[in-house]
């Protein structure tokens, strides 16, 4: 990730900026059922669409079976995510992911991978996906993973002091965090799926960013229920608020169930509406997921061949 | 633009809906459709042009029809009245829910026709209007079924002219419809001459589905059409949709008809903005409100109402966002707004918007709107003081104005400092400070954290000058139903028979009765008495001769007793049974008076006063269980049909039946607590002046019942002009029915007149009529979700 926009420096912990927030779901809920109704792109324009939501994924692999092998496959797919022939329809000469997200001890296997290509490593760290270990752990893992050449760090958060209102314990467990990062930036995955109100969703969402998180996350991929269009809602409506603040603008990730294009189009829809078009680039804007870039390739060949595609006509990760 | 650029740039880029079906279909009929009378298209040589306002094309030639072709029509449906009516409700169920099936099989024709025709978004027409035409007729299929045994009491009205509006076409076609056919009626609708085609579209699919012809005629043309239909002494009921300019001149056309009226009018309806809502979830509110249907909505959430420590912050919010709003062609499925329906419209609100502008308010439009068509940019009115015309009158296009407020007390009366009351949202997360405010606001539907939230299920209509009536729910079925029993509005009297020979045994000339306003004996204004002579010619006592300021003083009187209607109807039924206890304690006494101020014989004196005492008991009991319901609309809402008091009720009595005339409809009026001005018999006032020693002893607050002795018409004619009276029942000669609902006009008042007919007060067959017309019901919707 490169630092054209300023790194968001955070705030000092004041519970002013976020304890009368009130959220309501079914207004939320409301506006997410319309908004994807009220905005579409077709043709052309669809086509360039897709390509953006491609160059925001985070191509993602989290699994106890990673090897060095399937690790090798995805950063290979991350560099080449189109097949160049249909790239060359599109007029486009090259184009990446945003970035590779791995476990730790994937690291170096990834680095290996992508070479000097610059695409950046994301680590997922801080006892992911359930952050159960202690804070001194934590910490050690982020460094670790930094000290590895992961460029982007991947934190959870205790989702206890949410569930408790431990805002400030919140706050500096977050802060020690984005300090262990160092230059690296940091997404901080709020694991919605396990927090039981919109409400303290964007509490939790003002805290991190409060505590300087460069992103903030939906979920590990690992919950129960994962990126849905009204927690996002929140929390980039958190992030839109924090920007008028404070003029920094913090980045949105959301992860987990993300597999169809159509749903790629409605967050990016959500995104520019709500946030506007200078959230639209993978400095801003990431999707955690694994599956999605299949499902937009086929959508990418029907457009340019008129014929629907299939799956093994190409590439997998 | 290369797909690369668009990379870049980010652009949406057009996203067209075809019309090449609807174009199939106006080509079909030729570009030219005539009247749909008695199952068949009658071809005109009068037509006008279906103009489209996003381009201005002309989609077809609609017919326009004569007075001769409105009698017709007419006659079609009273032809097929009798058989359609009998049919009963599990065959008119199968044609409504094959009217059901029909619009869903061809929802998208429907909705790119009445996109093209009227100009609203087609993400409109297709998500929201014609879903909701489908449910409306399954919702009603389901009523026609039912109505045998849930509507046992109640028969179809007849033949019903329905005349709706431009702005939701087939919407309020199918609020018209359905309910009308469900319950046995048939129908000439007129569609208004801006949006006539989904209508016609419309008729068709009856063909289609072979509905007995007659049953519903739909005839196209402008206002004389209307008015010739409304004027038609074969149709029993009009139900219109419009503006409240035209409500108005469709009520006076009808008064002393005998016409059954539904009128859903204007409004300029409050949005309330409490200090904890969920701002972000207010503006998107806001967008559903006004900028939705190019604000061309009578429920519109127009004026905008927030509470001073956060208006700023919510008015920054709303700057922004104004500025992301699409408006396009209606047939761009990535707009918010559409096109206006006319140029004239479009002029219409333009002045306004010039005028709010001259008045020095702070404006807000969006910049970029297309040109050509008929476009109007969503507008913003900050810091507009209620004073302000833009603040006051319906613009009926998307112009918010925006005042604040300091508490919720301040809140409720800004939203109800209106003419109308058609509806209100309110936005807050504290469950209390909703449910306290939202009975408080003066209007038929109040959405709370949401708006402009519809379903077939519920009620739907205005209090004031928005109208009176209800589509949808139960309470909609009323409008199209009347009660198989209300042949007891008779043209004989059911009075007793009395002899001109019976004399008084005593004088009441030393007794001094004297009107009762707000819980006290009251001198007449005019200083004047009069005369109460019995059937003898004797003088059995002297009354004070009311005049307009003593009904000016029992109407500030009875307004200023809120309390009343807020105590539980427990607590009212108390009171009642306690009237009933201290009445019955004084029977003697009153049947002495009756027989002697008017000629009754001893028995039929005991029966009156005895069925007074039953009639007081009858609705004590119903006063804590005539309540509502909770309608099944949307998952996760809760909708609750409230029955509310109309407020202040002036009651006219009947000449007969002194005693039990004024007890029965004075005791279900306050039973809801109503508080009532009631003039009681012009000719045997007595009984009713004595009653209110009886009031005044059974803990009935000052205020509740003010009793205004003298000549009746006079008096009913102030309480009809009256404009903070609510409700006038009026039980006298025709002329003067047509009197009070004439003058009844320009306040909206719910009147119920007698038509110079009269009633069964011995039996009182209408005993939960008294209810309905007592009453009236708002529907309040809560969203939930943790």
């Amino acid at each position: 990730m490169s630092s054209q926009e300023k790194r968001n420096e955070g705030l000092p912990f004041r519970p002013e900026y976020f304890d009368t927030i009130n959220i309501n779901r079914s207004a939320v809920e409301r506006r997410t059922a319309s908004l994807p109704a009220r905005r579409t792109v077709k043709k052309e324009y669809q086509a360039a669409w897709l390509l953006k939501a491609i160059s925001c994924i985070d191509l993602t692999t989290l699994a106890g079976d990673d090897t060095a092998g399937n690790v090798h496959r995805l950063c290979a797919k991350a560099m080449n995510p189109v097949r160049q022939d249909i790239l060359d329809a599109l007029g486009f000469s090259s184009l990446t992911v945003g970035a590779v997200c791995v476990y730790h001890n994937m690291i170096a296997d990834a680095r290996a991978a992508l070479g000097n290509s610059g695409l950046p490593i994301a680590a997922v760290s801080t006892g992911f996906p359930a952050g159960k270990i202690s804070l001194d752990q934590k910490l050690e893992e982020i460094r670790k993973s930094v000290d590895a050449g992961a460029s982007e760090i991947d934190i959870v958060i205790s989702r206890e002091l949410v569930l408790n209102n431990k805002w400030e314990e919140l706050y500096q467990e977050v802060k020690l965090c984005r300090e262990a990062c160092g230059d690296a930036h940091m997404k901080t995955i709020l694991a919605t799926g396990e927090i039981p109100t919109l409400t303290k969703v964007a509490k939790a969402s003002w805290v991190s960013m409060m505590a300087g998180s460069d992103f903030i996350k939906t979920s590990t991929g690992k919950e129960s229920v994962n990126a849905t269009l009204p927690v996002s809602l929140v929390m980039v409506r958190a992030i839109r608020d924090f920007y008028e603040l404070t003029g920094t603008k913090v980045g949105y990730k959301p992860a987990g169930g993300i597999q169809k294009a159509k749903q790629a189009l409605d967050f990016l829809i959500l995104i520019k509406e709500e946030l506007g078009n200078d959230w639209l680039n993978n400095q801003l804007f990431r999707f955690g997921a694994s599956s999605l870039l299949a499902d937009i390739e086929r959508q990418l060949e029907h457009y340019v061949t008129g014929r629907y595609s299939a799956g093994y006509r190409h590439a997998m990760a | 633009m290369t797909v690369l650029e668009i990379f870049d740039t980010m652009e949406y880029g057009p996203a067209p809906e075809s019309d090449k079906n609807a174009m199939e279909f106006l080509d079909k009929h030729g570009r030219s459709f005539g009247l749909y009378i008695n199952g068949k298209w009658v071809a005109k040589k009068d037509t006008f042009p279906a103009v489209s306002p996003a381009t201005g094309a002309v989609l077809a030639q609609v017919a326009e029809a004569s007075s001769d072709d409105v009698d017709a029509a007419v006659k079609a449906a009273q032809k097929a009245l009798p058989d359609w009516a009998k049919a009963g409700g599990h065959e008119r169920a199968k044609y409504l829910y094959a009217l059901a099936r029909q619009i869903q099989k061809h929802s998208r024709l429907f909705a790119v026709l009445e996109s093209l025709d009227n100009g609203k978004a087609i993400r409109e027409t297709r998500d929201i209007d014609i879903p909701l035409v489908a449910r409306h007729f399954y919702h009603h299929a389901g009523w026609a079924q039912l109505m045998d045994s849930e509507l046992k009491e109640y028969k179809e009205i007849g033949v019903v002219g329905q005349i709706i509006p431009w702005n939701f076409p087939l919407l309020m076609l199918s609020w018209k419809i359905a309910p009308a056919l469900a319950m046995g009626n048939t129908l000439v609708l007129k569609p208004a001459e801006q949006t006539s085609l989904t209508a016609l579209l419309f008729a068709t699919i009856c063909e289609n589905i072979g509905l007995p012809k007659g049953v519903v005629n739909i005839i196209t043309g402008h206002g004389s059409v209307g008015e010739a239909l409304v004027n038609h002494p074969g149709v029993q009921k009009i139900a219109f949709t419009g503006s409240t300019e035209v409500g108005k001149i469709i009520r006076k056309s009808t008064a002393g008809s005998g016409k059954k009226l539904s009128l859903e009018l204007g409004g300029k309806s409050p949005f309330i903005v409490f200090e904890d809502a969920d701002l972000d979830s207010v503006v998107e509110g806001v967008v559903d409100a006004i900028w939705f249907n190019q604000g061309q909505v009578c429920c519109a959430g127009s004026r905008l109402l927030a509470q001073e420590s956060i208006a700023e912050k919510l008015y920054q919010k709303l700057k922004v966002r104004l500025q992301k709003l699409v408006v396009g062609d209606s047939l761009d499925k990535g707009i918010d707004m559409g096109a206006v329906i006319s140029a004239e419209q479009l002029k219409t609100i333009s002045s306004f918007v010039e005028r709010g502008k001259n008045d020095g308010s702070e404006v807000w439009q969006l910049e970029n709107i297309p040109s050509g068509g008929c476009f109007f940019p969503p507008t913003l009115f900050l810091n507009v003081s209620p004073a302000s015309v833009i603040a006051q009158e319906e613009i009926f296009g998307p112009v918010l104005v925006a005042m604040t407020f300091r508490s919720h007390q301040e809140a409720i009366k800004l939203a109800n400092n209106t003419r109308y009351g058609l509806a209100a949202s309110l936005w807050t997360e504290n469950i209390n400070l909703a449910l306290d405010v939202a009975p408080k606001i003066k209007a038929g539907t109040v959405w709370i954290n949401t708006t402009n939230v519809f379903d077939a299920a519920s009620g739907f209509g205005g209090y004031r000058e928005s109208g009176f009536g209800r589509e949808g729910g139960m309470e909609g079925l009323m409008e199209y139903l009347r009660p198989k029993n209300d042949k007891t509005f008779a043209e004989k009297t059911f009075a007793f028979k009395v002899s001109g020979n019976a004399k008084a045994k005593r004088s009441l000339l030393d007794r001094t009765p004297k009107m009762y306003i707000g819980g006290k004996q009251a001198r007449p204004d005019s200083g004047y008495s009069l005369q109460v002579l019995n059937p003898a010619g004797q003088v059995v006592g002297e009354v004070g001769e009311g005049s307009r300021k003593d009904i000016r003083n029992a109407v500030e009187a009875a307004q200023a007793n809120g309390k009343w209607a807020e105590n539980t109807g427990h607590a009212r039924a108390q009171v009642l049974y306690y009237i009933a206890e201290n009445l019955s304690a004084r029977k003697k006494e009153f049947e002495e008076l009756l027989a002697d101020a008017c000629g009754y014989s001893a028995k039929d004196a005991a029966l009156e006063v005895s069925r007074s005492v039953e009639r007081i008991f009858t609705y004590a009991a119903y006063a804590d269980k005539y309540d509502g319901r909770v309608h099944s609309t949307l998952s996760r809402h809760v909708t609750l049909a409230m029955n509310e008091p109309l407020g202040v009720l002036g009651i006219v009595c009947p000449d007969e039946f002194p005693l039990l005339g004024f007890v029965s409809t004075v005791m279900p009026a306050i039973a809801l607590g109503n508080s009532v001005v009631v003039v009681p018999s012009e000719t045997a006032p007595l009984s009713a002046t004595d009653f209110y020693q009886i009031l005044d002893t059974s803990d009935v607050p000052g205020g509740t019942v003010n009793i205004i002795t003298g000549p009746k018409e006079p008096l009913a004619t102030e309480l009809a002009k009256h404009y903070d009276v609510e409700g006038l029942w009026y039980f006298g000669t025709s002329e003067g029915s047509k009197n009070v609902e004439q003058l009844s006009v320009d306040s909206m008042k719910r009147s119920w007149v007698n038509y110079g007919k009269y009633y069964d007060w011995l039996t009182n067959p209408l005993e939960k009529e008294f209810l309905k017309k007592a009453s009236e019901v708002k529907n309040i919707w809560i969203p939930y979700g943790a």
